[in-house]
């Protein structure tokens, strides 16, 4: 959220607080993810880990420009939205080590970080099962007056699913406040877009449900922000759903399994490029929002918070066996 | 003449043989081309393919798994691959409301004979990624369903089913890839859908099982001996049509019976083997069947509760112990 003061930084949509602060966000998802990858190579965090670097200010940028009321569903890339919406670093760092203080106990490690408390419904990993979520979440919002815009973030591959258009069609014929923030980093795994959708940009799979659409640079961080607020106005203003795509790419692998043999050397230099960390920190300097060294230190206490993060996860316990039984059903069950 | 070769690699062996004698067959699912399958056993065969045969699909199971129904009534002799049997839900209607119907539903005017591969496993990864449901498929009539163990039955059922007339839900399990065994030096290898095969004979207690299970049940099998107890172990290799007559004359031998799956005990396949063995064997049995399954709660990914959550050896062993301290002709039932 940004805070709801009016002023504006000349060249920017935000003001000096705002801008600093999703530059720290951006800053803390990238470390955060660095720190992933170690831990992961060291064991200390397993099964399936797919990081977001490159793609930070997708995350940061759109939930800037969201209310805490709103909805968040993510997929299982999900690290970078949790942090972004304040999750604690320690306790989701936690979760990837399956610790008792992660913030799903340890049940469910980086494909499925949640807070409720937060209305962050939690990282999904059955591509595009999430977004028929969200419609039901947007219904319940309109149902119930509260005045809820619904978000769900997903991949290119996402949709070619079937549960992709259902949703689509739902939330345009039920004129549902939803937010489909498609992020296209060209590939699905490793299948790049080309092969698999008939349609290059996602866009326009928004056209079929005469759905509002628009692509947006998601390398840039404050045209995320404004983008998302544009759509965000439109769906509280009970006009329907909104389609975003957010044209990105994955600097690294889909996963730490990820052999990566489907894309050249070259093609990730050229994306790399348009990092959006070091492009964020460019336009601040030259704008002369923040000094150098001002940012310096935020990258500095952002490397620092999720140092203390892996102390934190590596020194928590595993949860108890005797839970093992915990929240398979909500009422008890009463028969022997 | 056999070979020593991994399931990994008869399967590869035998998906490449079917391909290179039979233009219809052609491979299709998410990233088994350019990324190579994520199991890695369709590694390098777009290349030696192309993309014609080897077809690199979007993610949408229901339509991978529909379009290969299709293709096979229209001739082809598709592998729909899904990347793991949690997604084979997404393309449940697909398989079990076509693909399982067609030959009866229309009086045997024409079959689908597609075959779906996919594969079980776990690993740390959580509630939707760890599921085993070969007992859902299992259910249906009209598919077949192999759930092999050794790479021998991995090559010669996957070649039958190619050659074959029916719809076959081919499942694999993502931690015995690696797993080696003799495979016949032959490029017309193959298997009977059907029958279970007693692998190891003993005395005392039979265990059955299949796929991962059934390396656990050796492996108790194993070290049960060193202390005098010869397990008989009955790899069951085929769920549907399910070969529970060798169980049943196993039985007639031990009297004792444990079954073993990865899945949730209740309603499982290890609930249809007892049953049938019960009604084939009843007299025989001189302790009620020990069944082995995971515990009932969704998969969490912390690893202490998953390791708690699935059998292992140690758990066969303590089930057979079981069957054995139980003697119906004894009073301690
Ligand atoms: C229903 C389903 N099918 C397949 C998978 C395996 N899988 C996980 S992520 C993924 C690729 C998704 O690509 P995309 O939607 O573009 O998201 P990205 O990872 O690029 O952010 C696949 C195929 C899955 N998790 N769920
Ligand atoms: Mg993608």
């Amino acid at each position: 959220m940004a805070s709801t003061k009016k002023s504006r930084t000349k060249g920017f949509p935000l003001e000096k607080d705002d801008l600093l602060d999703m530059y720290r966000q951006m800053c803390l998802i990238r470390e955060f993810e660095e720190a992933c990858a170690q831990q992961y190579s060291m064991g200390k965090i397993a099964g399936f880990l797919h990081l977001y670097i490159g793609e930070e200010a997708i995350a940061v940028g759109s939930i800037k420009a969201m209310e805490e009321r709103d909805h968040v569903l993510t997929h299982y890339r999900d690290h970078g939205y949790a942090l972004a919406l304040g999750l604690d670093t320690g306790e989701v760092m936690a979760e990837l080590f399956g610790k008792e203080t992660g913030v799903t106990g340890g049940r469910g490690g980086s494909m499925h970080l949640a807070d409720a408390s937060k209305n962050f419904w939690g990282g999904y990993a059955i591509v595009s099962g999430h977004l028929l979520l969200t419609v039901g979440l947007a219904y319940a919002s309109k149902y119930l007056d509260e005045d809820r815009v619904a978000v769900c973030y997903f991949g290119d591959g996402a949709t070619n699913a079937g549960a992709f258009h259902e949703a689509m069609n739902m939330a345009a014929v039920w004129n549902l406040p939803v937010i489909f923030m498609c992020e296209n980093n060209l590939y699905g795994m490793g299948t790049a877009v080309e092969h698999v959708s008939a349609v290059q940009e996602m866009a326009k799979k928004a056209l079929a449900y005469d759905m509002p659409a628009m692509q947006v640079d998601g390398q840039n961080v404050t045209e995320m922000y404004e983008k998302t607020k544009e759509a965000l106005d439109h769906c509280r203003s009970g006009k329907g759903p909104y389609f975003i795509e957010a044209l990105t790419y994955r600097f690294r692998g889909h996963s730490m399994a990820d052999p990566e043999q489907y894309r050249e050397r070259e093609e990730i230099d050229q994306y790399r490029a348009y990092d959006p960390i070091p492009l964020f920190r460019d336009r601040l300097i030259e704008e002369k929002v923040a000094k150098e060294d001002e940012l310096e230190k935020i990258q500095k206490a952002a490397r620092e918070e999720v140092e203390a993060a892996v102390k934190f996860a590596d020194e928590s316990k595993d949860p108890d066996l005797d839970t093992l039984g915990d929240f398979v059903y909500a009422d008890p069950i009463t028969i022997k | 003449m056999a070979r020593e070769i991994t399931v990994r690699d008869a399967l590869r062996e035998a998906l490449r043989e079917e391909m290179d004698s039979n233009e219809a067959v052609v491979l299709m699912g998410e990233d088994i081309g350019a990324y190579g399958g994520s199991f890695v056993v369709t590694a390098g065969f777009l290349d030696e393919y192309g993309r014609k045969r080897v077809i690199d699909t979007p993610i949408a199971e229901l339509g991978i798994v529909g379009s290969a129904v299709g293709m096979a009534m229209g001739g082809m002799r598709p592998v729909a691959e899904l990347m793991t049997i949690n997604f084979s839900l997404l393309a449940m209607d697909q398989i079990v409301n076509h693909a399982a119907k067609m030959y009866a539903m229309f009086n045997g005017q024409f079959t689908a004979p597609v075959v779906i591969r996919t594969a079980s496993g776990w690993g740390q990864l959580a509630a939707t990624h760890s599921q085993t449901f070969e007992g859902w498929y299992a259910h249906v009539p009209g598919l077949r369903v192999v759930m092999p163990a050794t790479p021998a039955d991995h090559k010669g059922f996957m070649k039958s089913a190619l050659r074959g007339n029916d719809p076959v839900m081919f499942i694999e399990h993502s931690l015995i890839y690696r797993n080696r065994g003799e495979v016949p030096d032959d490029d017309d290898f193959t298997l009977p859908m059907e029958g279970a095969e007693v692998r190891r004979e003993g005395e005392h207690v039979t265990i059955a099982s299949w796929s991962r299970g059934y390396y656990l049940a050796m492996a108790a099998a194993e070290e049960l001996a060193s202390e005098g107890i010869e397990c008989e172990v009955i790899d069951m290799r085929v769920l549907r049509p399910m070969d529970t007559a060798t169980v049943a004359e196993s039985v007639r031998k031990t009297n004792r019976l444990v079954v073993v799956e990865e899945g949730w005990k209740t309603l499982g396949v290890g609930s249809e083997i007892s049953a049938a063995v019960q009604e084939q064997a009843f007299d025989y049995l001189d302790a009620p069947i020990e069944r082995v399954g995971s515990l009932e709660v969704p998969v969490p990914y912390n690893r202490q509760m998953e390791r708690a959550v699935f059998p292992d050896k140690d758990t066969v062993i303590e089930a057979v112990r079981t069957v054995l301290a139980k003697d119906i002709n004894t009073a301690n039932v």
